[in-house]
């Protein structure tokens, strides 16, 4: 890879991260969203008694507040191709002599980062109300976790922005499915008590993120080893970049 | 007058072809956008692309600056073929497209800066073109203000500042003034000019403004429903419809013009629905002599007017129709829908 592409990935992240640090409104909205989750949810369902859960409520809840701020977030970056595309910034780095990938590769990485930084002010927010990491592995396969799911949002929502003409239908996509998908995510409460929900969990991507994501925090409470929600998120991750990057190279102007 | 024509004419000779299109062709689902289109463009000149909205200049655009494969036919520009050679296009080219293209988050001089970055140009090169292209636009103090806060005009000027960072060979404008006020529209031309003279920039640009073509280009290309009617330049288009043109207005237009014919003067003619149109040498002394024709028919004169022929008359001559009543019809649809958008938006 030249030093043409390295430049284009790196502007396509460092202006991610541009508009990212000077759109306050949207700093305020996306972390103040899953800490409404955390601290409603969060107390209003600690005197609750979940069958077969073996943490606290608030640590139950964490990991798929985090999860769930992650994937809006990054699955938003996706998206806001769209954004270029009505505003016609995406012709002016079309034009310009560097690969689709390089553009597509800069953006995802900037999505990510992003998501990861909300992720991070999330996790340090709970690690403040007390819940534990049961230790530094478990961290690091907390980090591998979260990058995974960002990057499967950013391309997912890649996908979407290829697909839609306005952002309507995003909207659409957001309420009848990212939502249904993150409630019987096990993200808000334990899906697997009932039999019919834990059926529709296992076709359910989301399911694995949260699963695994518990898993690795908490060491404790998550369904499935973490060696099978990794490769399956892997799986998903890897599925959905190809997906995001042909759609997005296959569009025209 | 003449003269001095084909003695540009002959100098142009020597000049090497910058742009050359085949039998260029675009169809969407079976509409045929852009029709068999060859031209060629030379080195530093400026070339228009004139014709009504929706008449595929923005297509043809978007075809030469490689953001559309054409259904048929190929183009060269500065060699390098539009399909084939991609990114050797990409890099010789700098293109201003007809909506904004701007990050207005980011400031003027990040959006500069990104953009040489993309165009693999050093540091030390960056900076010093960021503040070359910023004076020429005078657009130098508010570089570091966000581009959201500027005007239709400043950002105009700073996407032409921003299609010169990287020193193109050929400069693409699609609509450069669409929808500015009468004073930006001057400003932007004189920089237009001012780049094709200091930069030696060949231009490409599109408009359905006829006296932006008029002001600016060498020569045009008339295009109509995706096909070009007539290249060639504007004083031999113009020369074409007539030196000056006589509108009259009588009791019988279509008498009057029986008898005009006969005029070894009047070098072509056409008939609407309330007036007739002489195209004649020296129209100033022309009226008297057709008032008294007029009159020893007995038709009476309601009006009569003459005027230097401008490129409307020559769209006129080749289609029938004014490209200015066609703007009027279309006023509605004048606003691409992404303008519309962008105002709910914010």
């Amino acid at each position: 890879m030249n030093h043409i592409e390295l430049q284009a990935i790196y502007v396509m992240w460092l202006r991610h991260m541009k508009r990212f640090i000077r759109s306050k409104s949207r700093l305020v909205s996306t972390i103040a969203q899953p800490l409404f989750f955390l601290f409603i949810l969060g107390s209003g369902f600690r005197i609750a008694t979940f069958e077969g859960l073996s943490v606290d409520y608030l640590s139950f809840l964490a990991p798929g507040v985090i999860s769930m701020s992650i994937l809006f977030s990054s699955m938003f970056t996706g998206v806001s191709v769209l954004w270029d595309k009505q505003f016609g910034f995406l012709q002016e780095v079309l034009v310009a002599p560097v690969s689709r990938f390089s553009i597509i590769f800069g953006r995802t990485l900037g999505g990510a980062t992003t998501a990861l930084i909300q992720g991070f002010i999330i996790l340090a927010i709970a690690l403040a109300l007390g819940v534990r990491i049961a230790g530094i592995a478990n961290l690091l396969m907390t980090i591998v976790f979260m990058i995974l799911i960002a990057f499967s949002a950013v391309g997912f929502g890649l996908t979407v922005a290829t697909k839609l003409e306005d952002f309507e239908g995003f909207q659409l996509i957001m309420n009848l499915l990212i939502m249904p998908l993150l409630f019987l995510s096990s993200a808000f409460f334990p899906v697997t008590q009932q039999p019919i929900l834990h059926t529709i969990a296992l076709f359910n991507p989301l399911f694995y993120m949260v699963d695994g994501l518990r898993g690795s925090l908490l060491g404790t409470a998550h369904i499935y080893p973490l060696p099978i929600d990794f490769i399956i998120v892997l799986c998903f991750c890897i599925a959905m970049l190809g997906i995001g990057s042909y759609s997005f190279h296959k569009s025209e102007i | 007058m003449t003269r001095c024509y084909y003695r540009s004419n002959s100098i142009r000779k020597i000049r090497m072809p910058i742009i050359e299109t085949d039998h260029l062709t675009k169809t969407f689902d079976g509409f045929t956008a852009v029709k068999d289109i060859s031209l060629s463009v030379e080195e530093g000149e400026i070339f228009g692309f004139l014709g009504p909205n929706g008449a595929g200049k923005t297509t043809t655009i978007k075809m030469l600056t490689t953001l559309l494969r054409p259904t048929k036919g190929k183009a060269t520009i500065d060699g390098a073929d539009i399909i084939t050679q991609r990114d050797k296009v990409r890099k010789s080219i700098g293109v201003v497209f007809q909506e904004p293209a701007l990050d207005i988050e980011l400031t003027g001089k990040e959006n500069l800066d990104y953009h040489a970055r993309m165009y693999g140009i050093g540091r030390d090169t960056r900076k010093r073109r960021i503040h070359d292209v910023l004076s020429l636009v005078d657009l130098t103090e508010k570089q570091d203000v966000l581009v959201k806060t500027y005007s239709g005009g400043m950002k105009r000027r700073l996407e032409i500042a921003r299609g010169l960072m990287h020193n193109p060979t050929v400069l693409f404008l699609d609509e450069p003034t669409l929808g500015l006020d009468a004073q930006t529209r001057q400003a932007i031309w004189a920089y237009i000019r001012k780049m094709n003279k200091d930069y030696h920039t060949t231009i490409f640009l599109t408009t359905h403004y006829m006296d932006e073509a008029d002001f600016l280009c060498d020569r045009v290309a008339i295009i109509d429903k995706g096909s070009i009617l007539v290249v060639d330049d504007i004083k031999t288009l113009k020369n074409l419809v007539g030196n000056d043109i006589i509108t009259i207005s009588s009791s019988d237009n279509k008498n009057i013009i029986t008898n005009m014919l006969k005029n070894n003067w009047v070098k072509n003619y056409e008939v609407h629905d309330d007036h007739i149109q002489l195209g004649v040498e020296k129209g100033d002394e022309k009226i008297p002599l057709i008032i008294q024709q007029a009159q020893s028919l007995g038709i009476q004169v309601r009006s009569i007017s003459v005027r230097k022929p401008t490129l409307d008359d020559v769209f006129l001559h080749y289609t029938g129709r004014s490209i200015r009543q066609e703007h009027t019809d279309q006023a509605e649809k004048l606003i691409p829908p992404r303008f519309r958008f962008r105002g709910s938006h914010r």
